[in-house]
């Protein structure tokens, strides 16, 4: 493991707590905002400090300098290295984008301390620190909705499960050592993925906090994708294929029908969880597939749906600042009065489901090459459900911009940081679709190094199957042989 | 002595570099918010499509000059890694270039026409910009040399259509039809994506060259591919073509495409976008030749749909509607047509019918003018035409015939009662059940969403 030459890791996870402790003596609430930007901000340049020597290093993994000769805490490998300043920058464009009306209901200490957990756990190399952060991470959240004198239930029945699961089944797996796992042994640790990543019917904790949490701090529990990165750390390196399988088929089950679900909502905010949920399994999918293709393709469109929904979430954001909760019973003709909102939802969403000239666009491909590839006739469910995806996405669209025409009698157009937040995603969206090769290249580096720590267990796994040999399709697909 | 060849390369390479450019300063004006006056924007339209043409022109001189019937323009691998690269490669042969010069004679000829027909419109930047994407998009499709390529062109020119249906976003009526239109896109979208992805398990290639290039180029190659594995992709071509050309069982979302502004519906509806689907499936020709009842399929879906459509024209009340399922039945012929394993009467007839149409389309605004006229020259009301055989047919059979024309052939309602309905209803019934397993788990009523009033914690209701 390389050691790089500045303590960034340390920094990252340091800086927003320090400012955290500094916020939270501040009692003006757009002082506290201000100050939080700031200290996201340098959090931001630190992560993105830490990516980049990693980076020009041309390392598989690399450690903060002083901790390389004692127990090693905090690393960075192929997989985390962008994973850091894309958390950074969804805290950062968050609070930038808080509206004054919205200021008092979004706590910005808990926010720095969220990210430097968040910061914390994907770069915590121990499996027992990442637990333990992955549950922490769970902790900001439920104290916010008690705070708002919210139900929790829902919350906490999920997310003790998850606790309690996942220490569990850690616990399990741990006492086989380096021997082969058994699929039964794996079985708490996986409905324990389940229930973070938010696969049905495990899912409805993500709707729940939707409705009632603050926007914001939904948006900042899901679209980093903790779940997801979970799976790779926890699950992958020790799971049988045949249970990655079974997760593969749960995940492309949830991803139609989130993307289903997606078209019967009536609020906006229930419609935004629902595509998040769709997305995130197909992550999941690619996940599963274990191989070099679907496995970059998944990480691809972590990425893409990582920028593309928390553009999307964001925009939705702001249009409830302006205008409440956005029913999808009736149109509102927002368009006019904010068009940039318009064209950043309409891209940021095209984005996500891989629309051609943004970075979800190769993403999807390779995903779906990987996921046919591995699951022949059902791996055709990711392409359904894109589809549906792209369906709601314009038909909400279509209900929030258009259909009618809205009278107000404030001025409803967007502000200079809200506008910098929409451009800053949108440039990333447009620049990682244009120029793709360094950002696939680099997730495909990612799925090779996973794949390595696979092949440990299950040198065959990576082996890519045939399409031959599917009972259904191998007969349709055989080459001509009176041609022949 | 300059290389006629690299001459070609240049030129190719221009009429892709001219729309794009197009796209990239009307949407990046757009998205800063900077306001482009109407005349700058119709000259920008007017360069592009001009440069576009005119190299376009060059690349087909070249060819003829050169002898030289296949010049391919490779810009390079758009990514590439181990086991996976997305070539962007574009095909000047004797399929794409009449196919490129007509995109760019219709797209200039709209342009000019829509510069004055929505001369301060409030969409007017909207609509160019809109227009120049969906130009990108054709010219992609059409010059593709990978099905990759193809895809990302047909998606552009699916988006462009559907936002170009609302245009008149103000009212529901057209934003409902562009989401229709839209939704049947997305199944065309998903058939070509899986079509791309087994073209690449079976052969290991995207590239049109590698997976139809045997034995020449088009349309003398054929492919070396199995029937059954030309049945397969064939049908998922098959789906795609008839999402985009409004084939049966889609036939449904033309008349809806109506509700664009008439530029817009004659590029789209009556001359480009509609053609594109029979586009895909003469350049995939080859595959429709390996297998017959591939071939005899692709026949009786052109023909009942050009039954279909001329049924269904007869009954229209309004002008663009008659003039859509006009344009409908010769898409229909034309679909015949590469089914028969014909190649240039279909591509004829493809150019001949869209030049037509784009030309009836644009008068169809001043039709009654021009009734008007010709009646003050005859000086008499204008006969009406009803075919001698109508008279023949029993009164029952008309009118069910009547029922038939005016439904569409009921796929509409079909589709709506046996798949959209029950699918929708199944959903419902999840959301219910999710529902009461939250409020069971909340101990009280889980959705704050249920009480939603309208505006409430608005900004407006602030002030």
């Amino acid at each position: 493991m390389n050691v790089l030459q500045f303590p960034w890791l340390l920094g990252a996870v340091a800086v927003p707590l320090i400012g955290a402790a500094v916020v939270g003596r501040v009692r003006q609430v757009e002082r506290a905002q201000y100050l939080t930007v700031i200290w996201m901000a340098l959090t931001l340049a630190i992560a993105v400090g830490a990516w980049g020597e990693f980076a020009l290093s041309g390392a598989v993994s690399a450690s903060d300098p002083w901790l390389a000769g004692g127990t090693l805490v905090l690393g960075l490998d192929e997989l985390s290295a962008p994973l850091l300043p894309l958390a950074a920058l969804m805290y950062l464009l968050t609070t930038i984008t808080t509206l004054r009306t919205k200021v008092r209901r979004f706590s910005f200490p808990l926010a720095l301390v969220a990210l430097a957990l968040l910061l914390a756990l994907l770069t915590a190399v121990q499996p027992w620190v990442q637990i333990a952060l992955a549950v922490a991470i769970a902790v900001p959240p439920y104290w916010e909705l008690r705070a708002r004198n919210k139900p929790t239930g829902v919350f906490v029945f999920h997310m003790g499960l998850f606790a309690i699961l996942l220490v569990g089944g850690w616990r399990l797996v741990e006492t086989y050592g380096t021997e082969v796992v058994p699929w039964w042994v794996c079985l708490p640790l996986v409905v324990a993925l389940l229930i973070r990543c938010g696969i049905a019917p495990l899912h409805c904790w993500i709707t729940d906090l939707f409705e009632h949490a603050t926007f914001g701090r939904a948006l900042l529990v899901v679209t980093p994708m903790v779940g997801a990165y979970l799976a790779v750390r926890l699950l992958l390196p020790i799971a049988p294929p045949s249970v990655l399988q079974g997760v593969g088929f749960l995940a492309l089950g949830t991803a139609v029908y989130a993307a289903g679900m997606s078209l019967v909502q009536t609020e906006a905010r229930r419609f935004f969880c629902y595509i998040f949920i769709s997305h995130a399994a197909l992550v999941m999918v690619g996940l599963d597939t274990v191989r070099p293709i679907g496995l970059t393709g998944a990480l691809c469109v972590w990425l893409s749906v990582g920028l593309s929904l928390l553009g999307f979430g964001l925009t939705l954001r702001l249009l409830e600042a302006r205008h409440g909760r956005l029913s999808l019973a009736r149109y509102h003709g927002l368009y006019e009065h904010t068009p940039m909102l318009a064209v950043c939802f309409f891209l940021t969403g095209m984005a996500s489901v891989g629309f051609p000239g943004t970075f979800g666009f190769l993403g999807s491909e390779l995903l779906v090459d990987g996921a046919v590839q591995s699951y022949p006739l059902v791996g055709v469910a990711v392409v359904i459900a894109a589809a549906l995806n792209g369906i709601a996405v314009m038909k909400v669209y279509f209900l929030l911009f258009t259909g009618t025409r809205h009278v107000s009698s404030v001025p409803l157009g967007i502000g200079v940081r809200e506008r910098f937040a929409v451009l800053a995603i949108l440039s990333l969206i447009l620049g990682g679709g244009i120029l793709p090769q360094p950002g696939v290249v680099s997730r495909h580096h990612a799925a090779e190094s996973i794949l390595k720590q696979r092949e440990a267990r299950f040198p065959a796994a990576t082996e890519p199957r045939e399409w031959q040999e599917h009972a259904l399709l191998g007969p349709l697909l055989q080459p001509d042989r009176r041609r022949e | 002595m300059f290389d006629l060849r690299v001459l070609a390369t240049y030129l190719g390479l221009l009429v892709l570099a001219a729309p794009t450019a197009l796209l990239v300063l009307l949407g990046l004006t757009a998205l800063a918010g900077v306001r482009i006056r109407e005349a700058t924007i119709s000259r920008g339209v007017q360069g592009a499509t001009v440069v576009g043409l005119i190299a376009a022109i060059g690349v087909l001189v070249a060819m003829l000059l050169s002898g030289d019937r296949h010049v391919v323009v490779h810009v390079g691998d758009w990514v590439a890694i181990p086991h996976f690269h997305f070539s962007l490669k574009f095909v000047f042969d004797r399929l794409s270039v009449p196919f490129v010069i007509l995109s760019l004679v219709l797209c200039g000829t709209i342009g000019a026409f829509a510069a004055s027909y929505l001369h301060r419109e409030a969409g007017f930047n909207r609509f160019f910009v809109l227009l120049s994407l969906f130009m990108l998009g054709m010219i992609l499709a059409s010059l593709a040399g990978t099905i990759e390529t193809l895809f990302a062109g047909w998606e552009l020119v699916g988006v462009s259509s559907a936002l170009l249906v609302a245009f008149f976003q103000e009212r529901a009526a057209p934003v409902r039809n562009g989401l229709h239109v839209w939704s049947v896109y997305r199944i065309s979208d998903a058939a070509l994506l899986v079509a791309a992805v087994l073209l690449h398990h079976l052969t290991g290639e995207g590239d049109f060259d590698k997976l139809l290039g045997v034995g020449g180029f088009w349309p003398e190659n054929h492919t070396t591919i199995s029937s059954h594995q030309a049945l397969a992709v064939g049908l998922l071509l098959l789906v795609a073509a008839a999402g985009k050309s409004a084939l049966i069982p889609f036939s449904g979302w033309l008349p809806r495409a109506m509700e664009g502004p008439t530029p817009s519906s004659a590029v789209f509806y009556g001359a480009l976008s509609v053609h594109l689907g029979a586009y895909l499936l003469l350049r995939t020709s080859p595959l429709i030749e390996r297998s017959p009842l591939l071939a005899i399929i692709v026949v009786c879906l052109g023909l009942s749909t050009a039954v279909l459509a001329a049924l269904a024209g007869r009954v229209q009340t309004d002008i663009k509607s008659a003039l859509s399922f006009a344009a409908l039945t010769q898409v229909g012929i034309i679909v015949a047509e590469i089914g028969f394993g014909w190649h240039y009467i279909p591509l004829i007839h493809m150019i001949g019918h869209a030049c037509l149409r784009t030309l009836q389309f644009l008068r169809a605004s001043s039709i009654l003018a021009d009734y008007r006229q010709l009646e003050n020259a005859l000086g008499r009301r204008l006969p009406g035409i009803a075919p001698p055989l109508q008279r023949l047919v029993p009164l029952a059979m008309a009118r069910w015939t009547y029922r038939l024309a005016f439904e569409r052939g009921y796929f509409d309602s079909l589709l709506t009662d046996y798949v959209v309905r029950p699918m929708l209803a199944v959903l419902k019934g999840c959301d219910a059940l999710e529902r009461r397993w939250t409020n069971f788990l909340a101990g009280r009523s889980s959705r704050e969403s249920d009480e939603l009033t309208p505006a409430a914690g608005s900004l407006e209701d602030l002030a």
